[in-house]
């Protein structure tokens, strides 16, 4: 064993093989072999199907029925840029989106502050707050049906045992908008918390003891020592968590349907209506490539954003 | 109570400038801190509770938080079906660990060459592709759903796991390519470099050197494209309806269609599906943030 007088270089790097291939691919080639099949999917399976909706938006094509589908220009954008009903569902999502979160960044950056200022059992903290994100939009969904249960809803029972009136928290039109918010609340504001809690601990420690040798007060030394330093990351979670939010389907699907009436439908969900149980999918894609727009400009302006951030 | 406990255990370690006021204040930080525990775990907590009470407790008014009949009735359920032999739960959730790894796995194979390219070659509006790529993850899948919903049906992949395979990888290859990134950034291309000189090829020494230095971030990246799948949703109910190929998210919602609810066997389930995601979490809890930015922020 002790033998071996081989120089110990040689089996760090794998000696090649005795025959080359007699065509080397150049790194173009190799770049374009590696990257082409990603790229191939996600033409496949994002743009191409993008491009087909774009086509129906201007058709008036439904899925169920066998005529074919007449050109119908930009009617089906004017139809839903005028409808009172898409811009009462914009108003709801616009609530919603804002009322979450704020709520979700209010809560997470105080978490996280708290959790940077314990010196012992941060690791645990963080693991037991992380739990709600890390589930499954329906089982959230499902739990919290149950728990808001106007009945048998624990909520309602921990209510009554202090003295209040039970709430029919899903099933009245201001209650179910908290109550999504709320829901929404408690699944992402670990979210924020985790992004913060990583800007948190990466503000350097001799900033703090500078300031506590100038006897700055503790509010100064949060304004002008930790905001600054963790604000350009907070807004990377809120614009993420608002892109997300924007797009939010299946918590109102499991959570309230939409319901009471139409107070929690947002725009996802009004998409969903129109294509799969009004069948109107000229109409849908209009609304979908719309919504796409939207998404796009938001993507469009956290990534810059994100990249300025990187670069500095 | 707890909190005043933790605070007066440890006087000594506060700051020097801190008196009778530091004190004070470090105890409301730490009630502050058990009050939103509690609140953050309580519906978790209550999940775990209902999945083992018996019928008649789950229902009872008021809801009884403690002092309740135990039972795995609703386990059982959750495998055996009424008749016995395997329930549809069971069946879903096995569809489910066959979609999620499948769509991880060709996720990965497609993921990580292209990530490494991205990271060891200029090329042409490279921004511009990873900007492009990053967005396709954003869609709202409620409209993605709809074009697929007709492609599918023309090719018919409709309510087909090869479908819902396809359109998961889709997902997960934007996310695997800015998590590998990340990961390809920090091995060094100098350790490529010496390989080609010792006579590798380019594809070698990525093979060879680099593909086995990345495996533990590959390991990482698999685990959150795992967990998207496993956790998806709107996909899932929009393209797939038979008891062979519904996965279980849809399973288990639709667990609440009828007139009476089975929470217990709601809980159960629930329990069940989301228990494999927690592990895998506390496994790759290093990479969250990454992981939950779709690999666009890290530290």
């Amino acid at each position: 064993m002790v033998l071996t007088n081989e120089p110990p270089v040689r089996e760090v790097t794998p000696t090649p093989p005795p025959r080359r291939r007699t065509s080397r691919l150049g790194d173009r080639g190799l770049a374009a072999l590696f990257i082409s099949p990603a790229m191939l999917l996600l033409l496949a399976m994002s743009v191409f199907p993008l491009l087909w909706a774009l086509t129906l938006s201007f058709t008036n094509y439904s899925a169920t029925s066998s005529a074919p589908a007449e050109f119908v220009g930009f009617a089906n954008y004017a139809e839903i840029l005028t409808s009172p009903a898409v811009r009462q569902r914009a108003l709801t999502t616009l609530v919603y989106v804002v009322g979450a979160v704020t709520l979700q960044t209010v809560l997470g950056f105080g978490i996280a502050y708290l959790i940077s200022r314990r010196e012992r059992g941060r690791g645990l903290l963080t693991t037991v707050f992380l739990v709600p994100m890390m589930l499954s939009p329906v089982v959230v969904g499902l739990f919290w049906r149950f728990m808001l249960d106007a009945q048998f809803g624990v909520v309602n029972s921990l209510l009554t045992s202090v003295g209040l009136q039970p709430v029919e928290w899903l099933t009245r039109q201001e209650t179910a908008m908290i109550s999504l918010i709320v829901v929404d609340t408690w699944q992402w504001t670990p979210f924020i918390m985790l992004i913060a809690l990583a800007g948190l601990t990466a503000v350097p420690r001799y900033l703090y003891e500078a300031a506590s040798i100038d006897r700055a007060s503790e509010w100064f030394r949060f304004r002008n020592i930790t905001l600054p330093l963790v604000w350009p990351l907070l807004l990377i979670a809120v614009m993420f968590r608002a892109i997300e939010a924007f797009r939010l389907f299946d918590l109102v699907y499991i959570l309230t349907n939409g319901g009471p009436g139409v107070s929690t439908e947002t725009l996802s969900f009004h998409v969903y209506k129109v294509a799969f149980l009004g069948f109107n999918t000229g109409t849908a894609s209009a609304y979908g490539i719309l919504m796409v727009v939207v998404v796009i400009v938001l993507a469009q302006i956290y990534l810059r954003y994100l990249n300025k951030l990187k670069e500095d | 109570m707890a909190g005043s406990l933790v605070a007066r255990a440890r006087p000594a370690r506060s700051s020097p400038r801190s008196g009778p006021r530091g004190r004070v204040r470090k105890t409301v930080e730490v009630a502050l801190l058990a009050v939103l525990v509690v609140a953050m775990l309580f519906p978790v907590l209550w999940m775990l509770e209902t999945s083992v009470k018996e019928n008649r407790d789950v229902y009872a008014v008021p809801a009884k938080l403690v002092g309740f009949d135990l039972t795995l009735a609703h386990y059982r359920d959750v495998f055996v079906g009424p008749s016995g032999g395997a329930s549809d739960l069971s069946v879903a959730l096995l569809n489910s660990v066959v979609v999620a790894g499948a769509s991880t796995i060709l996720a990965t194979v497609l993921g990580v060459p292209a990530a490494w390219a991205y990271s060891r070659f200029t090329l042409r509006a490279k921004k511009d592709q990873l900007f492009f790529i990053l967005s396709t993850r954003f869609m709202p899948p409620v409209v993605v759903v709809i074009p697929i919903f007709l492609m599918y049906r023309t090719l018919g992949l409709i309510d087909s796991q090869l479908g819902l395979i396809l359109i998961y990888t889709a997902f997960n290859v934007p996310f695997t390519i800015w998590m590998m990134k990340g990961f390809v950034d920090q091995v060094p291309s100098e350790y490529e470099d010496a390989a080609m000189l010792d006579g590798h090829t380019r594809f070698q020494a990525f093979r060879r050197i680099t593909l086995p230095l990345l495996l533990p971030g590959i390991a990482a990246t698999a685990v959150f494209a795992l967990i998207f799948s496993w956790n998806e949703f709107v996909y899932a109910i929009f393209l797939t309806s038979s008891r062979e190929v519904r996965t279980a998210p849809p399973a288990i919602a639709g667990l609440i269609g009828g007139t009476t609810v089975d929470w217990g066997l709601v809980a159960a389930s629930a329990c069940v599906f989301a228990v494999p995601v927690l592990v895998f979490a506390y496994l790759v809890r290093k990479h969250l943030v990454a992981g939950v930015t779709l690999g666009a922020v890290r530290r």
